[in-house]
């Protein structure tokens, strides 16, 4: 039987997750045993034996993750090692792992990687860790040891189909209140709500309404003087964001993403237009959907980096003076590696900003945030660990000298507003939209 | 021990039923290993649907160029190595004239061999790289924190039929008769290992690139080199 591998002390010591530390207990070897055989019939171990028997031990994937970088380079963290004292001992052993080595999977699994495959453009095999991982997460999930706010999250996607326990009323009453404020910066401002037959539905994920309305505040702006003929859903499928994805939950994710999609063919819309979240697109795009069956969204989905290129292309909005502040960007995974919306980035980033400075390595090679895959939402016990473990993502901003960093991408906001905090680097993360909003021509129709 | 290993009886049975099986374990073996993987991957649904022909080339092509990816062009000394490594080991013993002789004498088959000299240059550089991945696994921490006995088992297989090669072909250490004898046996194993261990790679490795060359390409847009 597999024993769970000796941990040097770390910088951030031992972390207690109740979600983790508590649920093991209920646990054994047979117990764990018939849960894992189970879970890998059903998955279809197709891959994953593929990908765990071409691997040839070479670590050449080491250099590639933030982690591994950042600690020093110790060797626990690099891709590989990730899989080591996780897929493998539990292929080898079949399934019979004691609830000590289910801990410590289950932390390496949510907390040490992000799931960027950043490390799949460097395994010459190009193995797909992230994929790997994620078994191990949905292995984690089936046993019911899930680091605690995580699982809240994905408790509140069962029950209210939203990440933050949103419910209708307040939803409904943020779109209102949001259009009221919106009326303090242009004129006759409309926040449509269930306009069937819109070209857009426009989606946000949970934390939007609970604690950052002023975002949709924003994007009504935009909206408003771009002259597009958008809606909101007033009922559930109105938030894409998907943390049960993220915690192995694949049943939670399956019903939020039919909820979102369902949710657009009811208002007839011609696309979904998604706000800066990198991992919501993720699941729409890549996970969410082949879970339902569907090899692609059955409506066109585009990111809000991709909405505004096109607006700015098209001249629907104008530039009334740019950003003159010096700014880097940080390219979101889900949307960069994983969806090439890199120059389009850049083509938004240079017509807005007057100084952009790029991050080095930049667009797919980028170095992911440390927040993304759910890490952030594992919650304050591990944010010590998740920021000690992205030094390199604090040195490549500091080397830009840049003040602000544009971040599309909710995880990365956050997250990277955490290293800022950490390292002191005295910058400050935005959204596209927050500048767009700063920089854009108000035609006279607009203005107050 | 030593007259045993030289002994005709060791020698026609190297020569003859053990060549058989070693071929037939390694293309069938093989072949069956492809078969397993491919029909468990097609009831997944999830993988040949996201197959490209054209990403798969585009990455396949970019990782068998030396330096044809970041992460070669990052480690110039390893590209190096594991090409020259990699190149030797298929190539010399397909072109090697002794094996040619054998198999002209077997079967009635042979092709263009490379010259004795160039020959004994590649098994050499076999010979080395393996010391090379030996010291490497040993030094670099990223690596020994994933080295099982096994890797230096696989490392072991894949220098043995060289460096037995290399000394029967200049006739040191042992007598020729017993160095060939062993030379084969080792030979043998290395391709009998090849659909047991993780010596697969030579196999797999290029599904797997060509998968992550597609779902990069097509479905992400972006490379994965
Ligand atoms: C299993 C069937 C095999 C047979 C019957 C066989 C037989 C031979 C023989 C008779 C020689 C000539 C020795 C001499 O010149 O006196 C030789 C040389 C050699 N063999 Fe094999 N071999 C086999 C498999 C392999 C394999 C699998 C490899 C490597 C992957 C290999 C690599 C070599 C090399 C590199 C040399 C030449 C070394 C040099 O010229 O320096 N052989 N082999
Ligand atoms: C033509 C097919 C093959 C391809 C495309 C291939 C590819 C690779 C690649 C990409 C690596 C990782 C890079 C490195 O560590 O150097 C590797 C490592 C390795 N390959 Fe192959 N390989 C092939 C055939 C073989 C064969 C037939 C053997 C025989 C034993 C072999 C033995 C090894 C070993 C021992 C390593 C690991 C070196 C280490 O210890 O790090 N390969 N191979
Ligand atoms: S965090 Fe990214 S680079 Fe690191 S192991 Fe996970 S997928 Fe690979
Ligand atoms: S680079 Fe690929 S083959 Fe090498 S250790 Fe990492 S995952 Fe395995």
């Amino acid at each position: 039987m597999a024993l769970a591998v000796k941990q040097k002390e770390k910088a951030w010591g031992k972390v207690l997750d109740a979600g983790l530390d508590e649920t093991i207990k209920k646990l054994t070897p047979e117990k764990i045993e018939q849960v894992i055989k189970k879970a890998l019939e059903k998955m279809g171990p197709g891959r994953l034996k593929t990908m765990v028997e071409t691997c040839i031990h070479c670590g050449l994937c080491s250099e590639a993750c933030h982690t591994y970088l950042s600690n020093d380079r110790d060797p626990t963290f690099a891709p590989v090692a990730k899989v080591k004292q996780t897929m493998w001992p539990i292929l080898k052993n079949k399934g019979r792992v004691s609830p000590e080595f289910i801990r410590r999977a289950a932390e390496i699994a949510y907390t040490e990687c992000n799931l960027c495959k950043r490390c799949s453009m460097y395994c010459p095999f190009g193995i797909d860790m992230a994929y790997i991982i994620l078994s191990v997460r949905r292995i984690c999930h089936l046993l019911g040891v899930t680091p605690l706010y995580l699982q809240d999250t994905a408790h509140s996607h069962a029950v209210t189909m939203n990440q933050m326990w949103v419910k209708q009323d307040d939803w409904i009453d943020t779109l209102q209140w949001q259009e009221e404020e919106t009326r303090g910066e242009i004129k006759n401002p409309i926040i449509p709500i269930n306009k069937e037959g819109a070209d857009i539905m426009y989606s946000v994920i949970g934390p939007e309404p609970k604690f950052q309305a002023h975002l949709m505040g924003q994007a009504a702006v935009i909206m408003n003087v771009a002259g597009i003929d958008w809606t909101y859903p007033s009922f559930d499928g109105w938030d894409n964001s998907d943390m049960a994805m993220y915690s192995g939950d694949h049943e939670i994710m399956g019903r939020v993403k039919r909820a979102h999609f369902e949710a657009a063919m009811k208002l007839k819309v011609k696309k979904i237009v998604m706000g800066e979240c990198g991992h919501a697109f993720r699941s729409i795009y890549d996970v969410g959907n082949r879970w339902l069956g569907l090899r692609m969204p059955p409506v066109p989905v585009i990111h809000a980096i991709q909405f505004y290129y096109e607006l700015l292309r098209e001249g629907r909005i104008k530039i009334k003076k740019k950003f003159d502040k010096p700014v880097t960007l940080h390219d979101p995974c889900n949307v960069i590696r994983g969806r090439g919306l890199h120059e389009m980035a850049r083509y938004v980033t240079n017509a807005l900003c007057e100084d952009f400075r790029e991050m080095n390595p930049n667009k797919e090679y980028n170095f992911c945030c440390n927040a993304g895959g759910g890490v952030i939402n594992c919650g304050p016990p591990w944010t010590k660990k998740r920021v000690i473990s992205n030094r390199v993502k604090a040195e490549q901003m500091k080397a830009t000298g840049a003040p602000i960093v544009i971040t599309p991408c909710h995880n990365c906001h956050s997250g990277i507003e955490d290293v800022i905090k950490y390292y002191k680097l005295g910058m400050h993360t935005k959204f596209f939209s927050q500048i767009i909003v700063e920089v854009m021509e108000i035609p006279e129709k607009f203005k107050l | 021990m030593l007259e045993f290993l030289m002994s005709p009886a060791v020698y026609s049975f190297v020569r003859g039923p053990l060549v058989w099986i070693a071929f037939l374990v390694f293309i069938v073996g093989s072949a069956y290993r492809i078969y397993v993987m491919i029909s468990t991957v097609k009831k997944e649904k999830l993988v040949l649907p996201y197959m490209s022909l054209r990403y798969s080339i585009r990455s396949i092509l970019h990782w068998v160029i030396p330096f044809g990816s970041v992460n070669w062009r990052r480690h110039p000394v390893i590209t190096i190595v594991t090409f020259l490594f990699h190149i030797c080991l298929v190539f010399t013993p397909i072109f090697l004239l002794s094996h040619n002789i054998l198999w002209h004498e077997s079967w009635g088959i042979s092709w263009w061999t490379l010259p004795e000299s160039l020959a004994d240059i590649m098994t050499l550089i076999v010979i080395f790289s393996c010391v090379f991945f030996f010291f490497r696994r040993i030094i670099a921490s990223e690596v020994r924190f994933v080295t099982y006995p096994s890797d230096f088992l696989i490392l072991a297989i894949a220098f043995l039929p060289f460096l037995t090669g290399f000394l029967a072909y200049h006739q040191w250490l042992l007598p020729h008769e017993a160095m060939v004898n062993l030379h084969i046996l080792f030979g043998a194993i290395m391709l009998i290992a090849v659909p047991f261990s993780r010596i697969i790679h030579m196999i797999f490795g290029w599904f797997t690139r060509a998968y992550t060359g597609s779902e990069f390409g097509m479905v992400r847009h972006v490379r994965d080199y």
